[in-house]
């Protein structure tokens, strides 16, 4: 529908282009202007902006959204002069290898100085949206002193904060609607002048939505149901676990009108010891009141006696992140899933096995997105009955499959196969063998076939990770079919600089590229420098680049930021033929950035490139 | 603070890896007395098992770099910012890769970005800060781990990482492989110990607990058939937690409650007064107490909010009832009201 809306608003304005250059006169910019606001998807206003100077102008004139996908691709300073008026900014930092300690501390993705200039030249701003960034607290209260009409909070896996940002923000962000921490770092401070949630004012009502179960601290009961129960128009609440699951039903009650529900932890709760009966058919009658509930997450240590309290509105759900409920085996979560037939998307641990992803299978053909996380990802031997067997059952039973986040320790090219030409319809396929260079297991063969079918037959796949025993055949077999590839990840795979090569000559879609211990080199690398310019950014750790290819790198790529990570010195202390620990290249308008802590090194440092 | 690692990391492995972002400081090779770390991982690189991580480069020679010199140089390496001043100016340009392996991931205790060019004393403050950290680890073995912090549970035990892998194989555990790999499987920290607590309460986990994720034996699955009550010990700041299904009969949960404090007295004494809140010479004589019977009274309270004496009703009954239990000094029970009484509600 949004599609045809472009296509019609598109018609439009070649028609408004034509009658200019037809009738030689302008049209009135606010005509333009308000055709211009149907238009937000960025490619396409980036695309209408290369029209002509006046449309350039209108168009960044009225910009109210920027997403920039990497903070060191452009500056503050840059942005602010394109686009004067922004209401809703967002940014990512750090690598998406930084989720596995990967990024060494202190590598940057610092949001201050990007929210001091906006501070300055952005008072109308409403949104911040970060991802893998580092904010602190000063720059919280900085957010929540100069932005009057500020709404929108999310910080996704970011760090640098406290309790007491956060409360800067709950005390003085009257408009707020969104606060939204999830999975970012947050240190308690244990402040003795209240807890944070209390100091959202009396009269704030404003409140949509809540996630802040990532905290590890604390939370005042009272603070938050008071919070609750004043703010008629919440929508999505997830709580941390210092929320008692026993408790939930006090704030259900207060918010029955919640869509989204994030439980607490219900470690305490024994149904069988001195629990008294109320509790059950108190949090039962409080889940039943909640008619709006579409998605649940949570269930910290819950008991699978006090499962049934959700019941009720399993049927109505689409959404259920079970992934931290470790206390919850197979058969009660075949009881619970089965329930939910309108489910669209399952995160869930390995615990529900085979069988419980056959029952999924056959009871829950709307889904679309699975993700099964390993319960002992660190175990030698398999605890649980999952194989390569329960993702083929889902890629059989539910058509409408496309995401797959798959933690195994088995796999064969025949499951594969199988999978691929159930879902040809997949666009996010990410499998992880838990361990490295796993072959087929009935061939022992490498999984190249396997993972070939998959970008051969699944043409609008755009988003592809790699694991298992690989050789270079299988990066052809990408290059060659994964055409609208976006972003890959690869480990332990490969043989030589061939693979990189087929990847990066091949795939015109590829934005992001993630890398690590494969022996790629120099050869491939600098081979195809000029692909580099077309993606946003390429990280490659534990391979067999030297530094001196990443100084030709640097070099002849002044679009490039050729950031060299090594924390074992100075690179040039070492010969040139030297691999490299870590290297991050992403294209940039705005050069080499300056807060750059020592491990890392570009271009442009006198220290290690001694370049002119 | 000298670090406390053998126990503390056979210890911690029998529990499981530790939680959230922690200290993962991952050192060395086998031989290494001090500091083996290792993100629990295991890994099988090409069938044969590594017994270092390997974060850095694939080649096998860079690996000769483990020469003395770094081993020694790591050896001192103890969380104290002095010795990381110490390491960090001269091991730029020695022993190659040393340092790839001392990775550090730290709770942000400390972290105040600067957009500016953030130099080693940065870095060696954010030692400084994992240093503090360390000493607060999580779980039931804080005092053995002589560990003072209040924040038994802290929700970030930045001590060393729980190894499901060492350089050398001293873990006798089944499950666990050895062989780490920084990053591997690719999870975020937050899952990786999904059956631990990983927020801060006052209480932390009980021993008779199952091992959580991550480390052998089978993991604690249904709650029905465990009863954890809290004991907290006067002198004592750190509770522990009892589980009552395991026993029958009052005389083997007093055995067990002597036990319990008996380890947990011993290993305070040793502790620095500077973190401990209760004096430190008075554990000797609890210790001591502890072991003549009767030297001290067990007292619980009930599911309506009453302290009671330990020992009047049957066991069952008294399992059906009981919330939570404490151990008071005899001398103390005179000063002590026993009943319910709302303005002397001091936390039992």
């Amino acid at each position: 529908m949004c599609l045809c809306l472009c296509c019609v608003v598109f018609i439009f304005l070649i028609l408004i282009f034509y009658m200019k250059m037809m009738m030689g006169s302008s049209f009135p910019e606010e005509v333009l202007e308000h055709v211009f606001s149907f238009i937000e998807r960025d490619r396409d206003r980036n695309a209408i902006s290369t029209v002509c100077q006046s449309w350039y102008e209108i168009e960044r004139w009225s910009r109210r959204r920027v997403f920039v996908g990497n903070c060191y691709a452009v500056s503050p300073v840059i942005l602010i002069k394109r686009f004067p008026d922004v209401r809703c900014l967002e940014l990512k930092g750090k690598p998406h290898f930084a989720d596995f300690n990967l990024v060494p501390e202190g590598w940057g993705a610092y949001v201050d100085p990007w929210i001091e200039a906006a501070s300055k030249a952005y008072p109308g701003l409403e949104e911040i949206r970060l991802k893998r960034m580092v904010i602190s607290d000063d720059t919280l209260k900085l957010i929540s002193k100069s932005f009057k009409n500020f709404k929108v909070l999310v910080l996704s896996s970011c760090e640098g904060f406290s309790t007491k940002g956060l409360a800067a923000i709950a005390a003085d962000c009257r408009n707020l609607r969104e606060l939204d921490l999830r999975e970012s770092e947050v240190e308690d401070l244990n402040q003795s002048s209240g807890h944070w949630l209390s100091r959202f004012p009396d009269n704030y009502t404003s409140l949509v939505s809540l996630n802040i179960a990532c905290l590890n601290s604390e939370v005042s009961f009272t603070a938050l149901e008071c919070l609750v129960g004043r703010c008629p128009n919440l929508r999505t609440l997830r709580l941390n676990r210092a929320v008692p699951f026993d408790r939930l039903a006090i704030l259900l009650r207060r918010a029955p009108q919640l869509v989204e529900l994030g439980t607490g932890e219900a470690s305490d709760l024994r149904p069988d010891v001195f629990s008294p009966p109320d509790v059950f058919s108190n949090l039962l009658g409080a889940f039943s009141g909640c008619k709006e509930l579409k998605s649940l997450s949570g269930f910290w240590d819950v008991a699978p006696g006090y499962l049934p309290v959700v019941y009720p509105i399993c049927p109505r759900l689409t959404s259920l992140n079970l992934s931290y409920a470790a206390t919850i085996q197979s058969s009660d979560l075949i009881k619970l899933a089965s329930q939910c037939q309108n489910l669209q998307k399952l995160w869930v641990l390995d615990y529900i096995e085979d069988l419980g992803l056959e029952e999924l299978a056959a009871s829950c053909k709307d889904l679309r997105e699975l993700r099964v996380f390993p319960s002992e990802p660190f175990g030698a031997e398999p605890n649980v009955l999952l194989t390569e067997q329960g993702l083929v059952s889902v890629s059989e039973g539910c058509p409408k499959l496309h995401s797959v986040l798959y933690f195994c320790r088995q796999m064969s090219n025949e499951a594969l196969r199988t999978i691929a030409r159930n879902r040809p319809n997949m666009t996010r396929f990410r499998l992880c063998i838990i361990e490295p260079r796993t072959p087929d297991y009935l061939t022992l063969e490498p999984l190249d076939v396997g993972f070939g079918a998959i970008v051969e037959h699944c043409k609008d796949l755009r988003r592809l990770s790699l694991s298992g025993l690989l050789t270079d055949r299988v990066f052809k077999y990408i290059g060659t079919y994964g055409k609208k590839l976006e972003m890959l990840s690869v480990a332990f795979a490969g043989d030589s600089d061939l693979g990189l090569h087929h990847v990066l000559s091949g795939c015109e879609n590829l934005r992001k590229l993630e890398i690590r211990d494969c022996p790629f080199g120099d050869k491939a690398l600098l081979a195809n420098a000029a692909k580099l310019e077309t993606m946003r950014s390429l990280w490659m750790s534990s391979c067999s680049v030297s530094f001196g290819a990443c100084k030709l790198l640097g070099q002849k790529m002044p679009m490039l930021n050729v950031e060299v990570i090594d924390e074992r010195g100075p690179p040039d202390s070492r010969p040139e033929s030297c691999p490299v620990e870590k290297l991050y290249i992403y294209r940039t308008v705005s050069g080499p950035r300056f807060d750059m802590p020592g491990f890392v090194w570009t271009k442009d440092k006198d220290s290690a490139l001694g370049l002119s | 603070m000298e670090k406390k690692e053998s126990d503390p990391i056979k210890n911690e492995r029998r529990n499981g890896i530790s939680e959230e972002k922690k200290l993962e400081l991952r050192l060395g090779p086998p031989g290494e007395a001090q500091s083996i770390h290792y993100v629990g991982l295991n890994n099988k690189i090409n069938g044969a098992k590594r017994v270092w991580q390997e974060t850095v480069v694939a080649k096998k020679e860079e690996r000769k770099w483990l020469s003395k010199n770094a081993q020694n140089q790591y050896q001192d390496l103890s969380f104290t910012e002095k010795t990381v001043e110490r390491v960090f100016p001269t091991s730029w340009s020695s022993a190659s890769l040393h340092s790839s392996a001392f990775h550090m991931d730290t709770q942000k205790q400390n972290q105040q970005p600067k957009p500016t060019y953030i130099q080693y004393p940065s870095i060696s403050r954010r030692l400084s800060v994992m240093a503090e950290e360390s000493q607060q680890t999580c779980g039931c073995r804080v005092a053995e781990m002589q560990n003072s912090d209040k924040k038994a549970c802290s929700s970030r035990p930045a001590s060393a990482s729980v190894s499901t892998a060492t350089a050398e194989p001293i873990n006798s555990q089944k499950r666990i492989a050895v062989a780490p790999v920084v990053g591997w499987p690719p999870i975020r920290s937050f899952r990786k110990n999904l059956g631990s607590r990983n927020f801060s309460k006052p209480a932390p986990k009980s021993p008779n607990e199952t091992p959580k994720a991550g480390s052998d034996g089978e993991k604690l699955v249904n709650l029905e058939h465990h009863m954890f009550v809290k004991i907290n010990m006067d002198g004592v700041p750190i509770g522990r937690k009892v589980d009552l299904k395991v026993y029958d009969s009052y005389e083997k949960l007093s055995f067990a409650i002597d036990e319990l404090f008996g380890d947990l007295l011993a290993a305070q004494r040793d502790y620095s007064a500077a973190k401990k809140e209760n004096k430190v010479g008075d554990a000797k004589a609890i210790t001591d107490s502890l072991h003549d019977s009767g030297e001290y009274t067990l007292i619980y309270e009930d599911n309506e909010g009453d302290r009671m004496l330990v020992g009047d009703v049957p066991w069952h009954m008294f399992v059906s009832t009981v919330k939570r239990l404490r151990v008071l000094m005899s001398s103390e029970i005179s000063t002590l009201r026993l009943t319910t009484s709302q303005d002397e509600k001091t936390p039992l």
